[in-house]
């Protein structure tokens, strides 16, 4: 579905690719001040609105880092608040929401951003939010020359196959380790049992409540697709994020990664590989596992936000500056550094792993409030099981028994 | 010293411990006794780029208006700290009525985070203080006995650890050691495992973050051995020499008499350190084999997003009760020695 939307948004960014856009930008001599994290699509859309509207703005800051999402709590809680802007994803925004930070921005949409998709809106109880402009998700990178060598068919499209595909490799002593997938500690262990949860079917909460639901036959399902898969992958995984994947794929020592699709056109780029691994990584969709039809990921947006504690005035500036940003000149000039949601989008090579894993029904990322607690307590609690020092339910049962401390502390559950 | 002069000379120092030292530590004791208050829930829909979902959200207003009434949250005494994620006092019951040996009730009582923290902590703190101690005096000892022309060059080389601040020193050993690093590669090359890593396994990586405290810390102990192994008094020395002592006698028997003193302030900086042992774990990304009080606390304020202060708050006041513990014998013994020196 999305596959054929990004196919007819490109014929008609065709049409009009080259129509020239005088930027809006709101009322002048306001204050804009950007937050963000320091990637190349987010540099590209805050460069975008600092080169047409910093110069009617009083005063353009963007402050683009790491970990941002660590911060921008504190840093929108005082009024008048440090940014008007933060740039965030799914669960981001859903933190910023948990403390009531940013404001709706449905008369600013109106009057800056007709030229916006109505599926970049992110609507929440009817009230927009959020201005999405690009996608991510994790998805299948793979390597055909290995897989060709060693006999396999085709690009694989399940768990199951992915483990026979890495046997054939190891059996042929291509590679004793040839899976790689981002399983440090934290954040990420808790993302991937996420992606092979939902492949199951599972549900992370028993519906319309915040009692826990990953105990179940789903949970249990997800921990043992993982850990097949960790048969076949480097002996490190634990402390693997997507850097240490990424540098692993790009030195050729992986036939097949999950891997975000962010990190797309950074491993098909000429820097940092060989030839020989760009030339032959193919990215295709997430798999899919146990027999089931959703692909183990879970889909992401990036947006813009604008802050509640700010003057109006200031938060109008901010938004007409970010949006006019957002458009089909943008990514004229920055393709291939995001899965763009911006009208016009020509999905490349880079995109295909995305394209394909949301067109085959992946579920986005939750926007539930105490999602962030439930992550922290599977990223925590499952350790045990991947060293091999627990049972799946006792691991399980640990997870709901942590997430239920902390949710209770944080006023979810009595 | 007059009292009133004593009072004056010390007011800055002691209003500066008031602002910055006394008063966040009542801050957080006061925030570790309360929680959120309950969330008012509301299911809206939302919708964006990948279609539309029924999701639960937080009814700000109403909660605005709680938080309002009461700022602090509801109070909850001191229920955080026995909670799971702290002294778990239930879930140690519950252990202890279920366990059929010694055995399981030793794993049961691991699987609770909190107490699998303290054995790392209180494991470092207990290897790597003796062997700083140690090695730090020996390391003095011998540089204090190299021809004057070599010393300064050995202080330098000696003090380099201290200097590369830790958490260069600790990712620099921490990609040697990788499976893909100098080291690891090497160790997999020679015992031919490809499987063999550090970073997979718990005791080698134990190890290995004790090895890497031990060497990043001695200069510490070595730079202030060496500094009090200067004020030897020679005629002591001189006369255990005639009475026949040999270096090691002499050794044991004057010179660590003498840095006692400073053996005990090496001791109690060392373990108020090693308690809170930290940029280490990180940096070697050693959580899946190493926790410690100090990583939970930073887990607590960032990883969770929207903070759990009371659970943060709670691990920090049990903290700082590890540390004072930790020092009390070494304080009593100090305190013995002063007065046995004024009597």
């Amino acid at each position: 579905m999305l596959l054929k939307k990004v196919a007819l948004a490109g014929a008609v960014a065709g049409l009009m690719g080259s129509t020239a856009f005088a930027a809006d930008c709101g009322p002048s001599g306001k204050s804009v001040r950007i937050l963000g994290s320091d990637f190349p699509a987010i540099q590209a859309v805050a460069g975008a609105a600092e080169a047409n509207c910093a110069a009617n703005a009083g005063e353009f800051t963007i402050n683009l880092r790491d970990n941002t999402r660590d911060m921008m709590n504190q840093a929108l809680t005082p009024n008048p608040a440090e940014y008007t802007s933060v740039i965030v994803a799914n669960s981001t925004l859903t933190q910023l929401m948990n403390d009531d930070l940013v404001r709706p921005l449905d008369e600013y949409v109106a009057k800056y951003g007709q030229h916006l998709k109505p599926s970049q809106l992110i609507t929440i109880g009817g009230k927009v939010m959020a201005v999405a402009f690009m996608a991510n998700s994790q998805h299948l990178y793979s390597r055909t020359d290995i897989l060709e060598q060693a006999g396999v068919e085709g690009i694989p499209a399940t768990v199951e196959e992915i483990v026979a595909a890495a046997e054939k490799v190891r059996a042929a002593g291509i590679m004793e380790h040839p899976i790689v997938m981002n399983m440090k500690v934290g954040w990420n262990v808790g993302e991937i049992f996420n992606l092979f949860f939902f492949a199951n079917g599972g549900e992370l909460f028993k519906p319309g409540s915040a009692e826990p639901n990953v105990n179940s036959p789903e949970g249990i399902a997800a921990l043992g697709t993982i850990k097949s898969l960790l048969e076949y992958s480097h002996p490190d995984h634990l402390s693997h994020a997507s850097n240490e994947t990424q540098g692993l794929w790009e030195a050729g020592k992986a036939a097949m990664a999950v891997m975000w699709g962010s990190r797309g056109g950074a491993v098909l780029d000429d820097e940092g590989s060989s030839d020989e691994v760009t030339s032959n990584t193919v990215l295709s969709a997430a798999p899919t596992a146990g027999g089931g039809s959703t692909p183990a990921a879970t889909l992401w947006w990036d947006g813009v936000t604008v802050a509640k504690n700010i003057p109006d005035e200031d938060a109008e500036a901010t938004f007409a500056a970010l949006v006019s940003g957002l458009t089909p000149d943008l990514m004229d000039e920055h393709n291939d550094k995001a899965i763009w949601l911006i009208d016009g989008f020509r999905a490349g090579p880079a995109a295909a792993g995305v394209a394909a894993t949301a067109a085959a029904g992946a579920k986005p990322y939750p926007m539930i409030p105490f999602i962030n607690l439930m992550h922290n307590a599977l990223g925590s609690e499952l350790v045990d099981f991947y060293k091999g020092d627990e049972s799946a339910e006792e691991a399980l049962a640990d997870v709901e028994a942590a997430y239920r401390t902390a949710a209770k502390e944080a006023g979810f559950l009595q | 010293m007059k009292h009133r002069t004593f009072f004056w000379f010390i007011l800055p120092t002691l209003s500066a411990m008031v602002l910055f030292i006394a008063l966040p530590i009542v801050s957080v004791f006061i925030q570790s006794l309360f929680v959120q208050h309950e969330q008012v829930l509301v299911v809206s829909e939302s919708c964006g780029p990948f279609g539309c979902v029924e999701e639960t959200q937080v009814d700000t207003e109403a909660t605005a208006k709680l938080r309002e009434e009461r700022p602090l949250g509801q109070f909850n005494g001191l229920a955080t700290y026995f909670d799971r994620s702290h002294l778990a006092s239930a879930e140690i019951a519950e252990v202890w009525r279920t366990s059929t040996g010694l055995s399981s009730f030793i794993d049961g009582i691991m699987d609770l985070k909190f107490y699998k923290a303290l054995v790392f902590t209180l494991t470092y703190t207990f290897v790597v203080t003796p062997l700083v101690l140690i090695f730090g005096l020996a390391v003095a000892v011998g540089v204090n006995n190299l021809p004057k022309a070599f010393r300064g060059v050995a202080i330098f080389i000696s003090l380099l650890p201290f200097l590369v601040a830790t958490i260069v020193g600790s990712m620099i050993l921490s990609w040697m050691v990788d499976g893909e690093g100098i080291i690891g590669a090497t160790l997999q090359n020679i015992f031919n495992d490809p499987s063999l890593s550090i970073k997979a396994s718990t005791p080698l990586m134990w190890i290995m973050l004790m090895v890497y405290g031990v060497w990043h810390t001695l200069p510490f102990a070595f730079i202030t051995f060496y500094a009090g192994l200067q004020t030897v008094p020679q005629d002591t020395l001189e006369a255990a020499r005639v009475d026949g002592a040999n270096k090691w006698q002499t050794m044991i028997s004057v010179v660590v008499p003498h840095l006692m003193p400073l053996v005990s302030f090496v001791t109690l900086m060392l373990l108020m350190d090693n308690f809170r042992v930290f940029e280490p774990l990180v940096s070697f990304q050693a959580e899946a084999h190493a926790q410690s009080l100090s990583t939970f606390i930073v887990s607590d304020l960032r990883e969770a997003g929207n903070p759990l202060y009371a659970s943060a708050g709670a691990t920090s006041m049990l903290t700082i009760l590890g540390v004072v513990i930790l020092l009390t014998p070494v304080l009593i013994r100090t305190w013995r020695d002063f007065n046995a020196k004024v009597h």
